[in-house]
């Protein structure tokens, strides 16, 4: 019998199917590898088992008896230890408090902090972090000791599932050889791991058991070592063709100079020796799974990142933008089209206008003095171009749908007619119809003469939309894909790394002299 | 182990510094003195200071969970009113009375905490709310300066020890190990830190949020009512006084400034906070020693502000990515 085991897990967010009659079933003294695209429904997965959101539907049964968990404190009392990707560490607090935190050791209703430290310190080496010093601030320690803390953390609540999403992500070729030392142990210690990672060769080397997510379905589990990575890949892709992409116009192979170039960028570590060109007329896209770099590669272009070396080169002229103010100026006419709408795009509370304009303010404003009619012409030439369903522009922009605030991102750099266009992510979270309006957009401000870098974790979008992609591994761009070469399954691959030897290589040039 | 005192050092870092600066200045206002350091002046400097300390751990507790109490200043007008009126008469009754006004703190505190966390009300708005309405009910108790103390217990706690040792610096000794310690050595106390850094990962960790606040806010209501006690013991009376109340609630988030507690919560100790008091008050005695017009007494107070929060901000400089400098 299984130790615990998930069935029919549905999961909605608003209108996105996140999880549909998804199951798993874990056994103790197993590594059970979790697989799947961006956003095939993994993390939603473990928010459920770890309890940090609620199933709407499904159950699941440890030890054979039902359980819920209605809180993350809940899974903890039943055994189940997540380490999530994004760190829960508490950066102020040293790291025997947080390796403590959920259960401190007590004397007299106090905290025992001899307790604590000895705590810490069996918890720490039980990681195979014996050199983290307990009383080291977390926020003094470099990004693969937190995760090395987190796992400690994680071990300290003597779990008897330990689900790992992503945890090696963060570290250093140093502390992988180590966790995967002490994974193996845990193993014929008897617990259970649930192991989620978009490296191939680290399933490969770890998992007993695989299964692999597809559009939040779990579509087929299996015995490690019994497919391909072709095959495992052709499950991972598996989804319907649903987008209408508009035709791409074709280039005649041009010498012309390209728009924007980037020659050997570098931004701690990052981004690691970027060089790219885009030609006006061209959607370039940047694929990739998610957090390899792409989102710091457009903030560095934007000129939002400090500190970055290399070369950018707007119509063949090195140019140092130094920051937003400067990027949309009109000799460079860049536009970065953020991530978060609510938080970078937009301002919620204010109104359709006053959003679309605040970008181009600098002018439609004389002597300092917004001209009123210029402002609503221009902002009501916007509204119609990109169709944004409004009731009027003095309404405020957290009142519209997600798609058409998505709109006013756009259209408020469109106002100033950029010749570089910067996008992150644009079309997450909005609607079929308005990512079809996008597409459309894109392609006919292409046509226009800019030049677009389009960073997309929908890989139908960049099959369908760009003329090339670069995808990037690590900070670096690993593959780039011309024309018919773009596929979904190229995609996937080489973002997965397939095929390419460079994997092995990095880790050995990362080993610490 | 060996190496800890270096990791102890840097946890501590701005209580010590607090300490280390509060000393120097202490030690020049001491020996400029023109009647040296005797056992009155040091008690009258003593009695101003420890006032302001209070007030400046009850801010402490709730700025570690990146709140802010502004009406710290009107819980403790609020109980010099109260104490003013019922800290007298027998023994007996005068000790009911001091219970009295500490409840009533608690209870101030459980009301801010209880909109801030239920009601999930910014803290700065929610406490100028409550505090506009501590002060209003200070005023229906004493819509005239006046009232009475128990001298006896007054003297006791503001006057000097054998050995002409301040008392209140022992009142203050005492607050500190029995409420601070314990409550930074508590579950709920870490939470409270925990809150303040980060409360997600806190949430993530399956911390006790809400009863972490809640108890920030109460505690600050009984340190600020206690403050309010002081008070009445310092000057036999009580006054409704709104200049007060704001003077006092401005004065301890400079303190906790001061005292290296930081304001986006997490990060310092009540203690920080004390000395952080203990120095805006020496500021002050300092310009009078050196003879300086009282006038320029809020520009000095102000440039020493301004210095200590400028080296709060050096890291800034070392942020790589400029996104998190609006974080």
């Amino acid at each position: 019998m299984s130790l615990f085991v998930i069935e029919g897990v549905s999961k909605r967010y608003g209108g996105v199917r996140a999880l549909q009659d998804a199951g798993l079933a874990i056994e103790a003294g197993r590594i059970h590898a979790v697989l799947g695209e961006n956003g095939a429904g993994k993390s939603t997965l473990i928010k459920i088992m770890a309890g940090v959101v609620a199933p709407d539907e499904g159950r699941m049964i440890l030890d054979g008896a039902p359980v819920s968990f209605p809180s993350p404190a809940a899974a903890n009392a039943a055994g189940i230890a997540c380490i999530f990707q994004e760190l829960s560490l508490i950066p102020d607090l040293t790291v025997a408090d947080n390796i403590a935190i959920s259960n401190p050791p007590r004397r007299f209703g106090l905290i025992d902090r001899g307790a604590q430290r000895r705590l810490a310190e069996q918890a720490l080496a039980r990681a195979g972090a014996d050199n983290i010093h307990p009383l080291a601030l977390v926020k003094d320690l470099s990004l693969s000791r937190r995760q090395m803390v987190e796992i400690a953390k994680a071990l300290a609540r003597k779990p008897r599932i330990l689900i790992l999403d992503e945890a090696t992500s963060a570290l250093t070729a140093a502390d992988v050889t180590k966790i995967y030392g002490v994974l193996k142990r845990l193993r014929a210690e008897g617990l259970a791991l649930v192991y989620i990672s978009h490296r191939m060769h680290e399933i490969t080397e770890l998992a007993d058991e695989c299964t692999v997510f597809c559009n939040g379905r779990s579509v087929a589990s299996y015995a490690a070592g019994t497919k391909t990575d072709n095959e495992v890949v052709e499950m991972m892709i598996g989804r319907e063709y649903n987008a209408v992409f508009p035709p791409r116009t074709a280039h005649p192979a041009s010498d012309a100079t390209p728009m924007l170039a980037v020659r050997n960028l570098c931004w701690t570590d990052r981004l690691n020796d970027i060089s790219l060109r885009v030609r006006a007329g061209e959607v370039i896209g940047l694929g990739g799974l998610d957090g390899q770099g792409q989102r710091e590669l457009l903030l560095a272009l934007f000129g939002v990142l400090r500190g970055t070396t290399g070369e950018v080169l707007i119509d063949g002229r090195p140019v140092t933008i130094a920051g937003p103010d400067f990027a949309k100026r009109k000799e460079i006419g860049m536009a970065l089209i953020p991530e978060d709408r609510k938080t970078e795009g937009l301002m919620l509370p204010m109104s359709v206008r006053e959003n679309l304009s605040f970008a181009a303010l600098g002018r439609l404003s004389r002597w300092g003095v917004v001209s009123a009619s210029a402002e609503r012409e221009a902002v009501e030439r916007i509204v119609r171009l990109l169709a944004v369903r409004t009731d009027g522009t003095d309404v405020p922009a957290g009142s519209l749908s997600g798609g058409n605030q998505q709109k006013l991102v756009i259209g408020k750099w469109l106002m100033l007619a950029p010749r570089i266009l910067l996008l992150n992510d644009p079309t997450r979270g909005i609607d079929v119809g308005t990512k079809q309006e996008m597409y459309q957009l894109l392609r006919q401000l292409a046509d226009e003469g800019a030049a677009i870098l389009f960073y997309s974790t929908d890989y139908d979008e960049l099959v369908g939309c760009c003329d090339r992609v670069l995808v990037m591994c690590d900070g670096a761009i690993g593959r780039e894909l011309v024309g018919a070469e773009i596929t979904e399954r190229a995609l996937v691959s080489s973002a997965l790394n397939l095929g390419a030897q460079s994997t092995t290589r990095r880790v050995a040039q990362t080993v610490p002299t | 182990m060996s190496g800890d005192w270096s990791y102890r050092l840097r946890e501590h870092k701005g209580t010590l510094l607090a300490f280390v600066a509060f000393v120097v200045m202490f030690t020049i206002y001491a020996a400029n003195h023109p009647a040296g350091l005797n056992a009155n002046v040091a008690t009258t400097a003593a009695n101003k200071g420890v006032l302001l300390a209070i007030v400046a751990m009850a801010q402490t507790l709730v700025v570690l969970t990146s709140g802010i109490d502004l009406s710290v200043g009107m819980v403790m007008v609020l109980a010099n009113c109260l104490a003013s009126s019922i800290v007298v008469g027998s023994p007996v009754q005068a000790a009911l009375g001091v219970l009295a006004v500490l409840v009533v703190g608690l209870v101030c505190g459980a009301i801010n905490g209880f909109i801030v966390i239920y009601g999930r009300l910014q803290p700065i708005v929610t406490t100028i709310a409550t505090g506009a309405i501590f002060y209003g009910v200070a005023l229906g108790l004493r819509p005239v300066p006046g009232g009475d103390v128990e001298t006896t217990l007054a003297d006791a706690l503001t006057g000097q020890l054998p050995g002409g040792i301040p008392a209140s610096l022992v009142v203050l000794l005492g607050l500190v190990l029995v409420v601070w310690l314990p409550f930074r050595r508590s579950v709920t106390g870490r939470a409270a830190y925990a809150v303040g850094s980060s409360e997600v990962a806190a949430y993530m960790s399956g911390v006790p949020i809400r009863r972490a606040k809640f108890v920030a806010y109460m505690l600050s209501g009984l340190l600020a009512a206690l403050a309010g006690l002081f008070l009445t013991f310092i000057t036999y009376t009580g006054e409704a006084s709104a200049a007060n109340g704001n003077t006092y609630t401005l004065y301890s988030i400079a303190a906790v400034v001061l005292g290296g507690v930081s304001l986006f919560g997490g990060s310092g100790s009540a203690v920080g906070a004390i000395f952080g008091a203990f120095m805006f008050r020496t500021i002050g005695d300092l310009l009078f020693v050196f003879n300086v017009e009282p006038l320029w007494q809020p520009l000095f107070q102000g440039i020493v502000l301004s210095a200590a929060v400028c080296l709060g901000a050096v890291r800034l400089l070392h942020v790589r990515n400029r996104l998190d400098l609006y974080g």
